[in-house]
C-alpha cells in the first residue's frame, strides 16, 4: 500500500517541510474486538508558516492523528506506525519525556470545548504561567507579566483581573483565547488546533478565527487546523486535505480544491453546505449513508457504497493516490469532471 | 462567603427544630410516660392529676412543646437514671463525648491514610493485581456487618492472641491525669507516656472495626474520581503543554479528584461523632455510641433525648464545616 503513495511529487519547491507525516497509521486493538485502524497510512507536510487543514466527518482519524503526531494518544489499546519528522527528529521514537519537553515548547494544541479543557480550580494565570515554568525556566511571579500581556494579545479585556480570575468566570469565547493564549506561551513554531471553534458561538467562531488568523500571520505559526467545517478552512488555510476513512483521499491549495473539487466525497461536501443564493425550495444535497457503510480499503474505495460516482472497480479495487497536473492529489478511480462542478 | 455560610447555619437551625419536634411528639407516644414513672401503675387519680399540673401535661401540647424547646436550649433535660445514675442528662452527654471523638478521629485517620493513596494508585493501575485486590478489599469492608468484624477482631486479636486489649478506653489501674478527657492527648499533655500508649492500645481495635466502612467507601469514591479526573479534557490540555507529571498529578488531578472524596470523609465524620453504636457497645468503649445503647435498652429517655439531640446537632455542624470546606477547595461554589 505505501507503494502507492508517493509523497514529494508535485510539491511546490521549499525549503523542507517543519513536520512531515509519512505513512502515518493508528490502530485502536481492544480486547476481544477487532482492530480498528483509525488512521490508515497518511502523509503529509507542514511547511514554516503554512496553514493546513485536515477536514472531514467524525470518525474520519482527523483528531487521531494530531493526537498520534502530539503522543497524546492513550498509553493501552492503540499501536502507531509511521513517522512524523519534526525539523529532523521523529516524534514517534521520542520517548515520553523527550516528547514531553518538546509538546507545549516546540508544538502547542488546542481543542475543542473550552470550558472542559481548562482546569475549573486552577486560577487562569497559572495554568498561562506553568507552561513558561516548565519550558522556559521562569518562576511564576516572573512568568505573570507575560501571562498578562499574552492575555491582551489575544484579545482578553481586562487582562489583570483575568489572570485570577477561574474559567468559569469567563465566557466561551474569552475561555478559548486563554487557551490559545496558553498554546502561544512559548512561541512554538507548530500549532494543532482541533476543532477550535465547534463549541462555540457563530458570531465568537468567527473572532476566534480572524484571532487565529491574525496570530499565524504575525508570528510565522504553522497550523494544522483540524475541523469538519469547510467554512473555517476557506477562510484559513492554505492547503487543505481531505480525510475519509483513516485515509486522505484529496488534497490541494485551497483555491483549487474549492473552486474545482475533484473527490466525489469533496464535492459531496461542498455541496451539502445550504447556499443562501439557492433558488427557493430547493433541495438540500446530503451525502447519503453513513461511515458504517464503509468498504474496507484494502480491497475496494472505502466511500465507494455512499459515492455517486461509484463504479464496479470501486468496489473490488483500492484507488491509487496520484497527482494531477495542478499539484493536487486524489484517490479516486472515477473523479470528478470539471463540468458537473457547480450543478450540485 | 459570609452568606454563603449564613444561610447555611440557617438552613441547620432548621433542620434541629424539625428533628425536635420528632423527638418530641415520639416521647409523648412512649408507653408509661413520666406520672407512671414516678407515681407507678396504681396511682390515684387525683395523685396523677396533681403530678401533671405540677410537671405541666396538663397544658396544650405547643405550650409542652416550646416548654421542652426551652428546656433543652438551657440544657435541662432531667436527670439520668440508668446510665450514670443521679447525673445530669446533659453532663453525661459530655462525660461520654471525648471518647467517640477520640475513636471517631483515629478511625477516620485510618480510613484516609489507607483510602486515599490505595484509591489513587488503584486508579493509576486500574485491572492491576493491586488495584482488583483493593476492590474485592473494599467490597468486604462494606459487606460485613461492622459488628461481626469487631467481635472477629476482639475475639482473635486481643481474646485469643492477647496482642490488645478487649474492652475500655484505658487501664484503671494507671490513675492517670485527665486535662481534656481525651486520653492520649491527656497522656501527651502531661508526659505520663505509659497512659497515652496504653489508651492507644484500646483505642485500635474499635478504631481498625469502625474504620472499615469509611475506608472502604473512600477509596472507592477516590478510585472513581481520580479515574474520572484522568481522563478530563484539562488533563490532556496539561499533557499537551508538556507539564510534568508530578505538576500534572498533583495540580490537575488530584485537585479535582479530591473534591468528592471531602464530601464523603465529612459525612462519615459526622456519622462517626454521632455514636458508634455497636462498635463501642462490642469493646464496651465509654462513648456517645455505647451510651445510647445503654440509655435506650434502660429506658433513660432523659440521656437518650440527650443524645440524639446531640448527635444530630454534631452531624448537622460537621455538614455545615465540610460545606464550607469545598466552598474553600472548589472556586466555582465560591465565586459564583
Amino acid at each position: 500500500m505505501s507503494a502507492t503513495i508517493r509523497t514529494s511529487v508535485g510539491r511546490p519547491p521549499s525549503h523542507g517541510p517543519l513536520l512531515s507525516v509519512e505513512d502515518l497509521r493508528v490502530t485502536f486493538t481492544r480486547h476481544g474486538e477487532e482492530p480498528f485502524k483509525a488512521v490508515d497510512g497518511v502523509s503529509f507536510d507542514v511547511h514554516p508558516g503554512q496553514t493546513v487543514g485536515l477536514v472531514g466527518e467524525s470518525g474520519c482519524g482527523k483528531s487521531v492523528t494530531s493526537l498520534a503526531i502530539m503522543g497524546l494518544l492513550p498509553k493501552r489499546g492503540n499501536h502507531v506506525e509511521g513517522t512524523a519528522t519534526y525539523e529532523g527528529v521523529d516524534l514517534l521514537g521520542l520517548s515520553d519525556k523527550e516528547m514531553r519537553d518538546r509538546r507545549g515548547r516546540d508544538i502547542a494544541m488546542i481543542f475543542q470545548d473550552p470550558l472542559s479543557s481548562l482546569n475549573p480550580v486552577v486560577p487562569i494565570g497559572v495554568q498561562v504561567t506553568e507552561v513558561m515554568e516548565r519550558h522556559r525556566g521562569m518562576s511564576r511571579k516572573d512568568a505573570m507579566p507575560h501571562a498578562r500581556d499574552l492575555l491582551e494579545r489575544v484579545g482578553i479585556p481586562d487582562p489583570n483581573a483575568r489572570l485570577k480570575n477561574y474559567p468559569h468566570q469567563l465566557s466561551g469565547g474569552m475561555r478559548q483565547r486563554a487557551l490559545i493564549a496558553m498554546a502561544l506561551a512559548c512561541q512554538p513554531r507548530l500549532l494543532i488546533a482541533d476543532e477550535p471553534t465547534t463549541a462555540l458561538d457563530v458570531t465568537i467562531q468567527a473572532q476566534i478565527l480572524a484571532l487565529l488568523k491574525e496570530l499565524v500571520q504575525d508570528t510565522g505559526t504553522a497550523l494544522i487546523m483540524i475541523t469538519h467545517d469547510l467554512g473555517v478552512v476557506a477562510g484559513l488555510c492554505d492547503e487543505v486535505n481531505v480525510l475519509y476513512a483513516g485515509r486522505i483521499v484529496e488534497r490541494g491549495d485551497r483555491h483549487r480544491l474549492f473552486a474545482r473539487p475533484r473527490h466525489p466525497y469533496t464535492h459531496g461536501l461542498l455541496s451539502s453546505i445550504p447556499r443562501l443564493d439557492s433558488p427557493r425550495g430547493e433541495k438540500l444535497n446530503p451525502i447519503t449513508g453513513s461511515v458504517s457503510d464503509n468498504l474496507p480499503w484494502t480491497s475496494a474505495c472505502a466511500f465507494a457504497p455512499r459515492c455517486s460516482h461509484a463504479q464496479e472497480d470501486c468496489r473490488v479495487q483500492t484507488p491509487p493516490w496520484e497527482w494531477e497536473n495542478d499539484g493536487r492529489g486524489l484517490r479516486c478511480h472515477h473523479p470528478v469532471e470539471a463540468e458537473e462542478v457547480g450543478r450540485g | 462567603m459570609v452568606r454563603f455560610i449564613v444561610r447555611r447555619m440557617l438552613q441547620m437551625a432548621g433542620v434541629l427544630v424539625v428533628l425536635s419536634m420528632l423527638l418530641f411528639v415520639w416521647l409523648k407516644a412512649l408507653p408509661g410516660g413520666p406520672v407512671s414513672a414516678i407515681l407507678g401503675e396504681r396511682a390515684t387519680p387525683e395523685r396523677r392529676a396533681a403530678l401533671e399540673a405540677a410537671l405541666g401535661l396538663d397544658q396544650p401540647v405547643y405550650v409542652q412543646y416550646l416548654r421542652f424547646v426551652e428546656r433543652a436550649l438551657h440544657g435541662e433535660f432531667g436527670a439520668s437514671t440508668a446510665v450514670l445514675p443521679g447525673e445530669d442528662a446533659f453532663q453525661v452527654f459530655l462525660i461520654r463525648l471525648p471518647a467517640t471523638i477520640e475513636l471517631a478521629i483515629f478511625a477516620m485517620v485510618l480510613a484516609v491514610a489507607l483510602g486515599i493513596p490505595l484509591g489513587y494508585f488503584a486508579a493509576r493501575r486500574k485491572g492491576s493485581p493491586l488495584d482488583s485486590g483493593a476492590v474485592v478489599f473494599s467490597l468486604i469492608g462494606v459487606a460485613v456487618p461492622v459488628f461481626f468484624t469487631a467481635f472477629l477482631l476482639k475475639y482473635f486479636v486481643a481474646v485469643e492472641w492477647q496482642l490488645l486489649p478487649v474492652s475500655g478506653r484505658q487501664d484503671p489501674s494507671l490513675d492517670a491525669t485527665r486535662v481534656t478527657g481525651l486520653f492520649i492527648l491527656d497522656g501527651l499533655l502531661t508526659r505520663e507516656w505509659d497512659a497515652a500508649w496504653d489508651a492507644l492500645r484500646h483505642l485500635i481495635l474499635p478504631a481498625v472495626a469502625l474504620a472499615t466502612i469509611p475506608f472502604a467507601i473512600i477509596f472507592r469514591i477516590t478510585r472513581a474520581s481520580v479515574l474520572d479526573t484522568m481522563d478530563a479534557d484539562f488533563v490532556r490540555t496539561a499533557e499537551a503543554k508538556g507539564l510534568t507529571a508530578s505538576v500534572i498529578r498533583s495540580r490537575h488531578v488530584l485537585r479535582n479528584a479530591m473534591l468528592p472524596v471531602v464530601t464523603v470523609i465529612g459525612l462519615s465524620l459526622g456519622g462517626l461523632l454521632a455514636g458508634a453504636i455497636l462498635t463501642e457497645t462490642v469493646f464496651s468503649f465509654p462513648g456517645i455510641g455505647d451510651a445510647i445503647y445503654q440509655s435506650q435498652r434502660d429506658k433513660d429517655y432523659a440521656v437518650l433525648t440527650v443524645l440524639i439531640l446531640a448527635s444530630a446537632a454534631i452531624f448537622v455542624i460537621i455538614n455545615l464545616l465540610v460545606d464550607i470546606a469545598y466552598a474553600v477547595l472548589d472556586p466555582r461554589i465560591r465565586t459564583r
